[in-house]
């Protein structure tokens, strides 16, 4: 922040760095898993909030993200040895995030420059991190672009360019659909508003996806109740078993 | 009608899983088999986290197994002493096995291994059951319908000490080459997370020479055992049994092991085993092209620190 409003009074700019402000709307911040969840999709809207008059030299552009939990995973490579196909190299990705999606107003690289990407972690390539790929692999690159690959074939990670709405430079809008595979934890959905390619607003809210009812309570007592969670499985399995077996009896007797 | 698994954390559709688990539940039944070796794999293939499908599959065998012993007990045709002098040597087995197993998981190598375990077994199982059926439809064919030559083994399982009487079987023989099948059973069961009957089966029926009506349900019976001390293990380290998962499955399971159980009657043994048989070579056919074709994605991703 100190360092954003340093190089705007350096140089001097006409406007401040946060004379346009976001207010936010979320069609949900809550997206509950219930047994019959089937994937969801979350409609963010909002306005631009300014006190002095709208600058027409540079068009204001938007970028809309919304990013799941991460998690360090592990990829592997297959290579044919031996006539067979085994795994062979792997790398581990320390970040990647379990859901990502991106929406612009414009071909991504017009409403972002590399710099401002680098600083803000915004394209999917930047939001998933990797460090220290051992020696043996020459080409680490090849793994995250696998990574990207994978999710983005399972709609996991979109890159939604051109998806959001503007009007008269203020009320934006734009619709993210997540699929039905969703970790559970805090989506981060984060807007950007961008003059030139440099960020000029940032506003972030919070979108919570929660297991509730039979999920919750299932997935509860797997972890805190192991044992019984066990012998509740069991029983049920026998009880299934034994069930079957006495009606299939009855239905031959009669 | 989609659902939602908490545990799994994908979304699938209930009635592909009902049939998936009916499917399997015959197979159980006709056979005697878990149908772990064919359930997993498609489990797998419907995208359930392995570590999950795995961990569930356990649990769905003790059902679907529960189901089809019980239609074997009215009519007689488990041998329990058989059955709990296999299990002291099962649990031997699959302690032994999961150190087996991490040991190759500490190797890195653990998938391609279970793998090329489940190619190597499931092909010469199948090859060897199918030329034998083969064999005998043959012969009694050929004799006009006489039945096979009751003792086919009188070498050294006959000459070994600590003889049993086995009445359901009709047996007189050591215990020790029981506890052995039981162990070796136990480590395979271990390493490709399956119940076991696939190879349990051939083994009363080829080495301990037990008949095979009495075969399919001691090896049910043997098979409850191991699964459900199984699915409490992967409950209790794993958290891995998905309960809404299982109850799909074996709701199509038990209805499908007694139908399975029904058609086992009707059939004649050695049309049971070359089906078996049949089925066992498909499945390792499948695998093995896993294997050797080039893959459509090279990369796979996996949770860090596990396999």
């Amino acid at each position: 922040m100190m360092k954003r409003i340093l190089t705007a009074v350096f140089l001097m700019l006409p406007l401040p760095a946060m004379a346009e402000e976001v207010v936010l709307g979320l069609s949900k911040n809550q997206v509950a898993i219930t047994t019959s969840f089937d994937g969801s999709d979350i409609l963010v809207f909002g306005a631009v909030k300014r006190e002095t008059p709208i600058n027409t030299e540079e068009p204001l552009e938007v970028i809309i993200s919304i990013e799941g939990p991460s998690e360090p995973i592990v990829v592997r490579r297959k290579e044919n040895r031996f006539g067979i196909w085994v795994n062979t190299d792997s790398l581990e990705v320390d970040r990647a995030p379990s859901f990502y999606a991106i929406a612009t107003t414009a071909p991504f690289h017009e409403v972002l420059s590399d710099v401002e990407d680098l600083r803000h972690h915004v394209s999917i390539d930047r939001a998933i991190r990797s460090v220290g790929a051992p020696q043996n692999i020459s080409d680490a690159e090849a793994f995250t672009d696998a990574v990207i690959r994978i999710r983005e074939g399972k709609g996991l990670y979109q890159l939604l360019e051109g998806q959001v709405a503007l009007d008269q430079q203020t009320l934006f809008r734009t619709r993210i659909d997540m699929p039905a595979d969703l970790t559970e934890g805090n989506y981060i959905t984060r807007i950007l508003l961008t003059r030139n390619g440099v960020v000029v607003s940032k506003y972030e809210a919070v979108v919570d996806v929660r297991k509730v009812g039979l999920e919750r309570f299932l997935f509860n007592m797997s972890r805190e109740q192991p044992f019984w969670y066990g012998i509740m499985s069991l029983i049920i399995a026998i009880a299934a078993g034994w069930g079957a077996s006495a009606a299939f009896s009855m239905l031959r007797n009669n | 009608m989609q659902i939602y698994l908490p545990i799994a954390e994908v979304s699938v559709n209930a009635f592909l899983l009902l049939g998936l688990g009916g499917m399997v539940g015959v197979l159980s039944g006709m056979f005697g088999v878990g149908g772990g070796f064919l359930m997993t794999p498609l489990l797998f293939f419907i995208g359930i986290p392995p570590a999950v499908a795995v961990a569930t599959e356990a649990n769905q065998i003790v059902a679907s197994s529960f189901s089809g012993v019980l239609a074997h007990f009215r009519r007689r045709t488990v041998d329990f002493k058989m059955g709990f002098i296999l299990q002291i040597g099962g649990l031997i087995g699959a302690a032994l096995g999961v150190v087996v197993f991490n040991y190759l998981k500490a190797l890195g190598q653990v998938d391609l291994l279970v793998t090329l375990c489940y190619v190597v077994f499931l092909g010469v199982v199948g090859v060897l059951m199918f030329i034998e059926s083969l064999n005998a439809i043959r012969k009694a064919r050929k004799a006009g319908g006489s039945p096979p030559p009751k003792r086919r083994q009188r070498g050294w399982v006959h000459a070994l000490p600590f003889k049993m009487r086995f009445r359901t079987s009709g047996l007189y023989i050591s215990v020790i080459p029981p506890i052995i099948v039981g162990i070796c059973v136990g480590i395979l069961a271990a390493i490709m997370g399956v119940g076991g009957g696939f190879i349990m089966v051939p083994a009363m029926i080829y080495i301990l020479g037990m008949p095979t009506k009495v075969v399919v349900g001691t090896s049910l019976f043997q098979i409850i055992l191991v699964t459900a001390f199984t699915t409490m293990l992967h409950a209790t380290t794993n958290y891995t049994v998905d309960i809404v998962l299982a109850v799909l499955l074996l709701v199509g399971g038990v209805i499908g092991a007694q139908i399975g159980t029904r058609i086992g009657v009707k059939m004649k043994a050695e049309q049971l085993r070359i089906l078996l048989a049949l089925m066992v070579i498909v499945v390792c056919l499948k695998l093995a092209t896993d294997l050797l074709f080039t893959p459509s994605e090279l990369y796979s991703l996996g949770a860090a620190g596990g396999h």
